[in-house]
């Protein structure tokens, strides 16, 4: 094994970015390689920018090298000039550390955090001169996994990958360590032995030991190859977060990524229970990191890292119980003389939450963020995101009231059983927030951003349409029109056209496999970058596979249809799934459980575990989840005062 | 309790790895550093209050430095809770104890080479500079080929370049701009051949890149190295900042260093 610096460098003075290639993070680790030792490559398969500041990452980073027998580098993909200028020397994929080739490595492990990445997973393997498809890998190739959210349906790479982990890495990533240890040892070794013995692993899918049957668009069948391997591959969940305080020396980047900053994980898991969100439902129970870990990890990071900001960062922080707090001993901690800023992404939608808001931003305050998703409360009781339009007033109006002018407001299209008029809710509630903030501005902005909804796996949606990029196109044309009449109101929209490829890998089956083959070997890398995407790439591989894109996106599912992803388990129950489904046309919505009885999902139940929550009751201040009777829609009164009042 | 002056210029060498980042990333570099050194530094007023510091001329991602410049602002009023204090009886011993802390506490590749309060009188780092010496390699030409091209250059009454300016595309002479240019022969790198330079900071700042252009647009760039930026003053020239650590001590550029 040997550093492929010497030729690497030559490039640096030509690309873009060239920081992306040379590795040299607070943080990161320089192992040494060698007999008896496993070796990781964690791959991101997207920018450098945009891997570097992943958690999941840098937390299996820190877990594996942490092992003596076991070391971890990582790599990102490299942009196209970067691809252009390595392929014309022919140098392969390496790792930002060592700078080593890919396929020296024992384990190559993809993290898949969005489907549009995944025609980068097949460019960097054959970058990294890994045979592309898991068969025609040999006993000296690596062996590729994948992990992450996107893995609850892999099937669309199934043909590329030799193993997926489901869930949370933390303690399969160890176990998996051990079998290819183990393995590395016999000499009499071949890969179906080791394909075996990973497949004997707790949340370990090897799709070669499964053969899906086809009928028309439909899966008909799923043959188990080996008699061994589970019929249902469950997920992994770590019990207890306080088990686990990582990353303990998060990387700080010599050069600008996203989420630059110091990152805390303060809890795992939601139990919103919005149904269209794949990351509430797969993540489940909810599980607090114990408030003085976080108050300690917040403390020790600043101190080490020296950034002046933490994110602590959760799919809903305001929940974490006894928020105030954490977010002030960080903004009164004296040994970070109000230097250090506290973000809480993903702000929850009350003027309780704006508050909290307010004691962390005394300074900057640029814009908030909220995310009501649905345009009428109608809308919002199908999706189950139990905001009213008050709460989102109140909202509202706390943030202009405290000294914002700038408020962002976050929906979805093309959601079940929407209606026009819901869409034309957007405008009507983007009209209302711009008129509160008039009261207190004269100028203010309320910016509506609309993405176009893509049903998952795994969720009470999984069976549901989604639109086609024209009926989505409409629905934007129609908002902005209604959008038009009100100054300060902008609509801003993602590329319809993405939602149909996102739909097609989201819910995608084995065939796919052959069709992302096409896309990429078409030139499709890069296609989550809008400059880059294609939708005809995907729709003449489809067409050339005897594919067709509606069967995938704008087909209804039958409820007893066989699901490509029937065979992998987030512990959810069927008939829960289906139930959500039921009561989502029917517009009952339901309850956070972490503050109100189980539903028994199947999430803690079939994993023995429970929420660890330090505060039994919901937060103060707002409706959402709280079990203030708002499945009958009731608006809940909100007194606020202004200042100066 | 280790007393500060109220502004401080360092000096310091970018080589290595992080020769690979961007101008904007060595500041955010310094930022986090003074901020775990827990350094009494100044901050702007407004909205978004940023410490105090400021650098020399901006060098071009992928150059390396022996001489690079950031001037510290402290004050005693700092939000930072610092063991330091500031006031007019700093010791020498306190700035080497700063250099040693922040030497340590940036990314490997930034050292700090020498340090020096600042009176008061001397001009912003940026405007104070006319030129910088340059190491410069090149692949795409041979040694005697070198020696030709330098020489036209050198004789050509202007040297026009395009270049990007505000987004516009625009024509300037690059003939002015170069004080001095010499072929020196074989460079570090195999088959590459080192020029060194003088290049004018006036009206605006040459990159490597762009006297590369001016010499031979099919030459590529495999390494450039600032070895030096120069002050000149009434015939002599002087450095913001010696390595011996004399502020505005006089060079003589002839003798500069060559880089590692």
């Amino acid at each position: 094994m040997s550093s492929l610096f010497d030729q690497i460098e030559p490039l640096l003075f030509h690309v873009e970015k060239p920081a992306r290639y040379v590795g040299g993070e607070l943080g990161a680790l320089e192992p040494l390689h060698g007999e008896g030792i496993t070796s990781w490559l964690l791959a991101y398969p997207d920018t450098y920018e945009i891997g570097l500041p992943n958690q999941g990452l840098q937390i299996l980073y820190e877990i594996i090298n942490e092992r003596v027998d076991a070391v971890a580098e990582r790599t990102y993909a490299p942009w196209v000039d970067m691809e252009a200028a390595m392929r014309n020397e022919g140098i392969p994929l390496f790792s930002v550390e060592n700078h080593l080739a890919a396929r020296e490595f024992d384990i190559v492990a993809f993290n898949l955090s969005a489907e549009l990445t995944y025609t980068n997973v097949l460019n960097m393997l054959d970058l990294g001169l890994i045979p592309l498809h898991a068969d025609a890998r040999g006993v000296d190739d690596p062996i590729v996994l994948a992990g992450g959210h996107c893995t609850y349906n892999p099937e669309p790479l199934a043909d590329f990958l030799d193993a997926v982990v489901l869930g949370e890495g933390e303690e399969v990533v160890s176990e998996i360590t051990d079998v290819v240890g183990a393995w590395k040892a016999d000499p009499s070794r071949d890969r179906a032995s080791l394909l075996k013995a990973l497949a004997g692993v707790e949340g370990v899918y090897v799709p070669s030991l499964y053969a899906p049957r086809f009928e028309g668009c439909r899966q008909v069948g799923l043959d188990l190859l080996d008699p061994g391997a589970p019929e249902i591959v469950e997920k992994r969940t770590v019990a207890d977060l306080g088990d686990w305080p990582y990353p303990k020396n998060q990387l700080v980047p010599l050069t600008e990524v996203v989420h630059d900053r110091l990152n805390v994980e303060v809890f795992r898991g939601c139990t919103r229970g919005c149904r269209f969100c794949q990351a509430g439902m797969i993540t489940r129970p909810v599980r607090e990191r114990p408030a003085a870990q976080v108050a300690e990890m917040v403390a020790r990071g600043i101190e080490r890292t020296g950034y002046n900001e933490v994110a602590l960062t959760s799919l809903s922080s305001a929940d974490f119980s006894g928020i105030e707090g954490v977010v002030a001993d960080v903004v009164d901690d004296p040994n970070n003389g109000g230097q250090v800023s506290v973000s809480l992404p993903s702000l929850r939608v009350d003027a309780f939450t704006v508050a909290t808001a307010a004691k962390i931003q005394q300074v900057k305050r640029t814009g908030l963020t909220f995310a009501p998703e649905g345009g009428t409360w109608r809308m919002r009781k199908v999706i189950n995101k139990l905001i009213s339009d008050d709460d989102l007033f109140a909202a509202v109006d706390a943030a202009f009231s405290q000294g914002w002018r700038r408020v962002k407001l976050y929906f979805l299209i093309g959601l079940p059983t929407e209606r026009d008029e819901d869409v034309l809710g957007i405008a009507e509630l983007g009209k209302r927030c711009v008129e509160i903030g008039k009261q207190y501005h004269q100028h203010v902005t309320v910016s509506a951003s609309v993405g176009g909804f893509v049903p998952k796996a795994q969720t009470p949606f999984q069976w549901h349409s989604q639109n086609a990029p024209r009926e989505l196109q409409r629905k934007i044309t129609l908002l902005r029109d209604a959008a038009k009449k009100t100054k300060g109101l902008q609509i801003r929209w993602h590329e319809p056209a993405a939602t149909a490829a996102e739909g097609v890998l989201s819910r995608g089956d084995r065939r796919i496999g052959a069709v992302l083959e096409r896309v990429w070997r078409n030139g499709g890398t890069f296609q989550e970058w809008s400059e880059h995407f294609d939708l005809s790439l995907f729709q003449g591989a489809l067409a050339d596979e005897g594919l067709s894109m509606d069967d995938y996106t704008t087909r209804m599912r039958d409820e007893d249809e066989m699901l490509p992803w029937d065979h992998l388990s987030a512990g959810l129950h069927k008939d829960f799934l289906i139930g959500e489904y039921h009561d989502a046309i029917e517009e009952v919505g339901v309850e956070d459980c972490r503050w109100t009885p189980c539903y028994d999902c199947g999430a803690c139940t079939n994993y023995d575990l429970e929420h660890v929550v330090a505060s039994a009751s919901a937060p103060a201040g707002g409706s959402q989840g709280t079990g203030q009777g708002l499945d009958l829609g009731r608006p809940v009164s909100v007194s606020l005062s202004r200042s100066g009042n | 309790m280790h007393v500060v002056p109220e502004r401080l210029r360092l000096r310091y060498t970018k080589t290595g790895r992080i020769r690979y980042t961007s101008q904007r990333d060595v500041a955010r570099a310094w930022e986090r550093a003074l901020r775990r050194a827990k350094l009494p530094v100044a901050y702007s007023e407004g909205f978004s209050p940023r410490p105090l510091l400021s650098f020399s001329l901006a060098l071009p991602t992928g150059c390396e430095s022996q001489a690079e410049f950031t001037d510290i602002r402290f004050s005693s009023s700092s939000p930072v809770v610092s063991p330091f204090s500031v006031g007019e009886e700093w010791s020498q011993e306190s700035l080497e104890i700063i250099s040693k802390e922040l030497g340590a506490l940036l990314p490997e590749g930034l050292d700090v080479t020498a340090s020096s309060a600042l009176g008061g009188a001397e001009g912003s780092l940026q405007e104070e500079v006319t030129s910088c010496l340059w190491i410069v390699e090149v692949t795409g030409m041979s040694a005697a080929q070198g020696t030709e091209r330098v020489e036209a250059l050198l004789g050509a009454a202007n040297v026009p370049i395009e270049r990007e300016r505000k987004g516009r595309q625009v024509t300037d002479d690059l003939r002015p701009s170069v004080l001095s240019l010499k072929s020196e022969g074989p460079g570090q790198r195999v088959g590459s051949i080192r020029l060194s330079a003088e290049l004018a900071t006036k009206p605006r700042g040459v990159r490597p890149a762009e006297l590369l252009q001016g010499i031979d647009p099919t030459l590529r760039l495999v390494r450039a190295s600032r070895q030096a930026q120069l002050i000149e003053f009434e015939g002599t020239y002087l450095e913001p900042l010696t390595e011996d650590g004399r502020l505005l001590g006089v060079t003589n550029p002839t003798t500069a260093k060559v880089g590692r």
